[in-house]
């Protein structure tokens, strides 16, 4: 790989996490008043007596305490620091954690089911898409076709909320929802690993299913496209074994935009799985943004918001970073 | 030029099915591939030239089916083949130089592998210094450097890409090579050091060749003999000097008389009216309504393809007549 790729990948990256947190600290400051006013405006609106003659002094100190009293630019140099130290600041509703800390502690129950759901989803959609443009497929595979673009077509959330109805509420097979039975205590061990696995199956399965027919159909139209080229004529020609032609030739180039697709997918998935993890109380990223806009703890969005933001970049640059060893005419 | 034959073909007919009627590409064309030949085949767009080159090696695709005839290679009809021996004879025994070679390597395999995917397919047990030593080999063979075994498609030009596609179709020393308009994406300089590179290479392998194409100056410089098609099928199958001095089938004719001549200038002869729709063919003889020497009979008639003297054969009731 050239150093000069790897290096423009690099900065890019960096500009984009720099132009978030710039949104991050414009965007509230465009409200009028300031956080010390709002609050006391809230306090008084509930009927709390404020200090009177102390308020003055109060406010100020206050301000003084938040670096409020600061001249602008200062307060931007000194957040952007904290950001990039991913410092996010104090959350409201969970005082005195910091915003980080409720981050980190859900990150793993999002990235554990969404990550690997998306993954199974893009591996088997792609592979199936890939086979249903296979002239020498089984014809079998073709009839999945109506049922794909149905499923793809159905939002998770109200899939979801089927499955819940079936497995869990009627047939009592799988867990309501969590991430593992309330009152054990997470340890690694392997009934608490079982647990997890059986909470994860139902919310995972709602996202496999609704986005297994955007790979799987998206591949197919590649697919289709990659099996009239002529490097697919020579390689025939050339007397190569079918399964050497379908995936070193055949389904090697037409992964390469689904691969692109998957940058973007692996990226929404925190956002865009707010609601699976709502339906199914799950205790991860897109649970604890739903929490923050409900109790509006502002700090803990807009910490949410850069994550989400970061998670994109990471996932854009990884990819960035992967594709010419999958595309070599990239590069340059 | 010895006289084993290569290749025998026998009233191959090759129908692309459409809804309301099979259209005739390939129309009962036969002739004989002599060991060690260039035979040209030349013909106007749609005449089935490429139809005929990938039925040979049953790559064609739907709607195209084959509907009849034979094509006999080493005693074995090739159009009887199961799946898994048609896969061993390509290449090993027909291989292809591709029409439009620009886009015929995997964007993302180097060439090294793409040549050793060919040998791989083949013949089992050999070893990887083994491959590389061939491909490099056969790299100096087309005058590339052994440094394009490392590089990807992209990384090479339109000449050095079509050189690689004929170090692929030699690597295997097949008998028959099917070369469908080799040079047709190159410029003409480029072309005709191509051209002699195929040439050497297939001289040293004795190696019989169909040469497709529709550059009537560079069939006459490589090919022995030239087969002219017209409307899918074959109207003359002669030796090229005969060809050029004595056309037999009017068609010919006019084609020559078509080409620019550096010893006369003259207004240059086109032919009139254009190739006929296969959906829609004029009975009898399917040349019949642009042909300045028809008669009555022509428009009736399917004029076989006859033998004449020096090996010369033609389509067409005239010719008897005429050659007396």
């Amino acid at each position: 790989m050239k150093h000069g790729y790897l290096i423009q990948r690099l900065i890019m990256f960096f500009v984009v996490i720099v132009l978030a947190a710039t949104l991050n600290f414009i965007i509230p400051r465009l409200a009028p008043g300031d956080p010390v006013g709002a609050v006391l405006e809230e306090l008084r609106a509930r009927g709390a007596s404020t200090g009177g003659d102390a308020e003055d002094e109060i406010v100020a100190a206050y301000r003084a305490r938040f670096g409020l009293d600061q001249p602008i630019h200062i307060q931007y140099v000194s957040f952007l620091f904290n950001t990039l130290r991913f410092d996010l600041g104090y959350s409201i509703s969970y005082y005195p954690q910091k915003v980080e800390q409720a981050l980190l502690r859900s990150l793993p129950w999002t990235v554990g089911l969404l990550a690997i759901s998306t993954l199974m989803s893009f591996a088997f959609g792609s592979f199936f898409g890939a086979l249903m443009a296979w002239p020498r497929a089984p014809a079998a595979v073709n009839r999945f076709v109506p049922f794909f673009m149905i499923l793809s077509a159905v939002p998770y959330y109200l899939l979801g909320l089927i499955l819940v109805y079936i497995f869990a509420f009627v047939l009592r097979w799988l867990p309501l929802g969590g991430a593992y039975a309330s009152g054990t205590v997470p340890e690694l061990d392997l009934d608490f690993i079982l647990d997890v696995i059986k909470h994860g199956i139902l919310p995972a399965l709602s996202i496999l299913l609704t986005s297994v027919g955007f790979w799987a159909l998206g591949m197919r139209g590649v697919m289709v496209t990659v099996l009239g080229e002529d490097y697919l004529t020579l390689a025939e020609a050339k007397g190569l074994p079918d399964r050497r032609i379908f995936f070193a030739y055949a389904m090697r180039n037409a992964l390469l935009p689904q691969v692109t697709s998957l940058a973007i997918a692996l990226g929404t998935v925190a956002s865009g799985s707010v609601l699976v993890e709502v339906i199914f109380n799950y205790p991860g990223v897109g649970w604890l943004l739903y929490n923050a806009l409900r109790s509006s703890d502002y700090y803990m969005v807009q910490g949410v918001a850069f994550f989400l933001i970061l998670t994109v970049a990471v996932s854009v640059l990884i990819v960035d970073l992967i594709y010419p060893l999958l595309d070599p005419r990239i590069e340059r | 030029m010895s006289q084993d034959i290569a290749l025998e073909v026998n009233n191959l007919r090759v129908h692309y099915k459409t809804r309301t009627q099979d259209v005739k590409a390939v129309d009962d064309v036969s002739f004989k591939l002599y060991a060690g030949e260039r035979l040209g085949v030349v013909g106007e767009s749609g005449s089935g030239k490429t139809t005929l080159a990938l039925a040979l090696m049953r790559l064609h695709k739907a709607p195209a089916s084959i509907e009849g005839g034979e094509a006999i290679l080493d005693g074995r009809d090739l159009l009887k083949l199961d799946r898994e021996e048609m896969r061993q004879t390509r290449w090993s025994k027909l291989s292809l130089i591709p029409q439009g070679s620009m886009n015929s390597l995997n964007p993302v395999i180097k060439i090294k592998h793409q040549m050793a995917d060919a040998i791989e397919a083949h013949e089992r047990g050999r070893t990887k210094s083994e491959i590389s030593k061939r491909i490099w080999h056969l790299l100096g063979r087309v005058g590339l450097p052994e440094s394009v075994a490392e590089m990807y498609p992209h990384e090479l030009s339109g000449g050095m890409k079509q050189r690689v596609c004929i170090a692929l179709a030699i690597i295997l020393e097949p008998s028959v090579i099917i070369a469908d308009e080799p040079t047709s994406a190159l410029d003409v300089v480029v072309q005709r050091v191509v051209m002699q590179t195929l040439n050497d290479v297939q001289a040293q392998l004795n190696a019989a060749m169909i040469i497709i194409g529709h550059d009537m100056g560079l069939m006459a410089q490589s090919a022995d003999r030239l087969a002219v098609m017209y409307a899918g099928k074959m109207v003359e199958v002669s030796p090229i000097d005969s060809f050029f001095k004595d056309p037999q089938h009017p068609y010919s004719k006019l084609l020559i008389s078509s080409l620019p001549s550096p010893e006369e200038r003259r207004e240059l002869a086109g032919i009139p009216g254009s190739q006929p729709s296969l959906l829609d063919l004029p009975s009898g003889c399917a040349f019949h309504p642009r042909c300045p020497v028809a008669v009555e009979h022509c428009k009736q008639v399917v004029p076989p393809l006859r033998d004449f003297s020096g090996g010369r054969r033609a389509a067409c009731h005239l010719v008897e007549e005429q050659a007396s």
